[in-house]
């Protein structure tokens, strides 16, 4: 008898139930974020106003409709499974990979530009402006810079589950690790529903 | 039910059996026990590590002025001290040593819900160690902020912040992939029968603690990164000069460390809770009374955070809720404490080692959770906030509730653990330094607390000197007694132990002394009462 471990069972309830814990764990790791953001809007609450107006409303809309799709083509690439359809399981997650893809394009672009006008934590610039807009900004990196971490690691999981799908490792009967970097996914997705109008729609 | 068909004859799981011999099976086991072993022998190296630190500390304070480190040194020391003790050794403690190793086979499973997350854990929890000891010996010099990293000190000193605030981050990873892993296990692992109240009173309190470690933690993973962010861009989000709040900081902080306090108790509680019943052979009284405590203990502590600040700042109201809070949830910790005693009433106590740890720790858990209250309430705070009273009341609560509860459970679970026995004269000898020394150590600082004398200072007034010189003497009579309970425990002339040799009626006695590799080789027969004893 040579073993190094048990023999668990599989157990898929459980796996997803250790998801959802997670997902706790990361809306609570931005709770601390969207608190400190809720104490300093009440603080400088006109500043904020005016801050928020430095950002582009259009690439923030047009990121949020982006990710709404991609949460849309994930949970249909899961369906997709279910049925059995290798082919359109990996069109979809190709779409969702390449939402985020694009979501990261207008990112840097946004960031850039806010860069390049010196506006970002730690510049000159920012020490000469009003405290409010201070933390507004530095709020905006960090909140976005977080979710954009996230994002990349939902997007990596998203990439081992498309080549396991291709591999036939993730099939009708077993398909657990895309129902949960599916739920990641939504869980990118729904931080982003609320960063959207905290930072740019904020008046 | 004996459950006699699992005393079966396979080997042990300290016997490696598996394609990997020694070393190599060990760091890469995804056994629950081997696991909660790993956790135990790191922790005591740590542990061993952090007592000297202390002794030293004990030492330089034996009379005013400097004896051997100045002041400098001082402050990192105790925030090393403080570091090393919370973040490595309390916080994961008893959940990652008895959680691991026990807490399934009591709840009837073959191994956590994710026995590779589990092995990771141990891994992450070792690379947060590394980085806090590096954090030491590289940059500026090492912190001395002290374990609570308050800015806008820890954002502006020019110590090794940084390197220690990223430890205690993937240190707090660490502790919530440990959280996740124990409620799915509970959730799904119970054996068949084995409803949650049918289970006994550690996975009872493992559960509350999992919730707190996955709902509390996150929140100081946000804050250590806004330090770390403050310190590299200047964010401001804690500075005053840029508009920030440092008061805020303490908020955040505290969310996640008063929360904290309960990861380390209530495991602590649940060790305490098994072991009473088995020295008296009696039932435990108020099984649901203990169980639901311990929940709410967890649902209530999360709302106390602010009775750390209420001398920095907070409204009226502010104030009186958390100090209304803070009374409440001293309610459920007493509700066990009578139910401990209550169960130890008229019961035939065998006063084995583990019951005298365990005796040990409601006398000290009673002390450390009454002056509690006595900083709960807001009169008297203003007078021994930042006190060495402080110093005194958490020292009961950690070191003589949890670390006594550990040493009871070490005591406890050591034949089935390593099965054989270790010699009952000399642990109750070492028992007697530990809990003399603990007592001459740590009471004299509520006296001085209350006069006056300051937490964190390196030097004292000389009126303060026969107190502090009583309490140096009571550090190294406890030191004794530790080496004196190590070399006891390290001693392999103990006689070969059997399955049950407490007659304890939780699952894991059942089983042979060591375990086999797989517990339970058919499902347990779940008895009706987990504390049959009548």
């Amino acid at each position: 008898m040579t073993k190094d471990h048990i023999e668990m069972q599989r157990d898929d309830v459980g796996a997803k139930l250790g998801m959802w814990v997670f997902i706790f764990t990361e809306i609570l790791l931005f709770g601390g974020l969207f608190l400190v953001y809720a104490v300093m809007r009440h603080r400088y609450a006109a500043d904020f106003h005016q801050a928020s107006l430095q950002l582009n409303t259009f690439i923030g809309a047009l990121n949020t409709v982006v990710l709404l799709i991609s949460s849309m083509t994930v949970a249909m690439s899961i369906s997709a499974v279910q049925k059995k359809d290798k082919r359109m399981a990996t069109i979809l997650l190709c779409i969702t990979l390449l939402c985020a893809v694009i979501f990261l394009v207008d990112k840097y672009f946004e960031w850039g530009h806010k860069i390049s006008i010196l506006l970002y934590p730690g510049s000159d610039l920012m020490q000469s402006l009003k405290h409010g807009y201070i933390l507004f900004f530095s709020l905006y990196f960090f909140m976005t810079g977080l979710h954009m971490l996230h994002l990349v690691i939902g997007a990596v999981v998203l990439l081992v589950a498309l080549v396991k799908v291709r591999m036939g490792l993730i099939n009708d009967e077993h398909y657990v690790l895309l129902e949960n970097g599916g739920l990641y996914w939504h869980l990118v997705d729904l931080i982003w529903i609320f960063l959207f109008p905290l930072l740019y729609l904020v008046t | 039910m004996t459950g006699n068909n699992n005393l079966h004859e396979e080997p042990g799981y300290l016997i490696d059996t598996g394609k990997y011999k020694g070393i190599k099976a060990w760091l890469t086991t995804t056994d629950h026990k081997r696991i909660g072993l790993l956790y135990l022998w790191s922790i005591m190296v740590f542990f061993i590590v952090g007592a000297i630190l202390g002794e030293t500390m004990r030492t330089e304070l034996f009379k005013p002025g400097q004896q051997f480190y100045g002041p400098q040194t001082y402050n990192a020391i105790f925030t090393l001290h403080g570091l090393i003790m919370i973040f490595l050794i309390v916080i994961p403690g008893l959940t990652v040593v008895f959680g691991n190793f026990v807490m399934p086979i009591m709840i009837g499973a073959n191994d956590v819900a994710f026995p590779r997350l589990n092995l990771f854990a141990w891994y992450l929890y070792i690379l947060g160690a590394a980085v806090v000891v590096i954090s030491q010996f590289t940059g500026n010099g090492p912190p001395d902020t002290g374990w609570t990293f308050y800015a806008p000190y820890s954002t502006q000193t020019h110590t090794n912040v940084i390197a220690a605030v990223s430890g205690a981050f993937i240190l707090g990873f660490s502790s919530i992939l440990t959280g996740i892993n124990f409620i799915v296990t509970i959730h799904r692992l119970r054996a068949p029968g084995m409803s949650f109240f049918k289970m006994p009173l550690l996975p009872w309190a493992i559960y509350a603690t999992a919730w707190i470690q996955v709902l509390a933690t996150p929140v100081i993973g946000i804050t250590l990164l806004m330090i770390i962010a403050e310190r590299l861009f200047h964010i401001g989000f804690f500075d005053p000069a840029l508009g920030g709040d440092p008061v805020l900081y303490q908020h955040l902080f505290w969310i996640y460390s008063h929360p904290a306090v309960y990861i380390m108790i209530l495991p602590a509680m649940g060790v305490i809770t098994e072991i009473i019943p088995t020295f008296c052979q009696k039932q435990i009284y108020g099984y649901k009374a203990i169980a639901i405590s311990s929940l709410a203990i967890a649902g209530v502590g999360y709302f106390v955070w602010g009775h750390h600040m209420f001398t920095s700042g907070m409204s009226k109201e502010a104030i009186w809720t958390f100090s209304l809070l803070t009374f409440l949830v001293a309610v459920p910790s007493a509700i066990k404490v009578f139910n401990w005693v209550a169960t130890m009433y008229k019961g035939a106590i065998d006063l084995k080692p583990p019951v005298l740890y365990a005796i040990a720790f409601i006398f000290l858990f009673s002390i450390g959770g009454l002056t509690g209250l006595v900083q709960g309430a807001l009169a008297t705070d203003i007078q021994v906030h930042d006190t060495s009273f402080v110093v005194a009341h958490f020292h009961y609560i950690i070191f003589g509730g949890v670390g006594f509860a550990f040493l009871g459970a070490i005591h406890y679970w050591y034949p089935k653990m390593f099965g054989r026995m270790y010699n009952f004269r000399v642990a109750n000898i070492a028992w007697c330094f530990l809990f003399i020394g603990f007592n001459l150590l740590y009471f004299p600082q509520f006296i001085i607390g209350l006069q006056g004398m300051p937490r964190r200072y390196f030097d004292y007034l000389p009126q303060f000197a026969t107190a502090q010189q009583i309490s140096t003497i009571g550090g190294y009579i406890l030191g004794i007694g530790f080496i004196i309970l190590i070399i006891n425990l390290f001693r392999k002339n103990g006689a070969k132990s059997t399955a049950n040799p407490w007659g304890g009626k939780t699952l894991e006695w059942t089983l042979a002394s060591p375990p086999p590799m797989e517990n339970f080789a058919t499902p347990p027969s779940v008895p009706d009462k987990p504390y049959d004893y009548d």
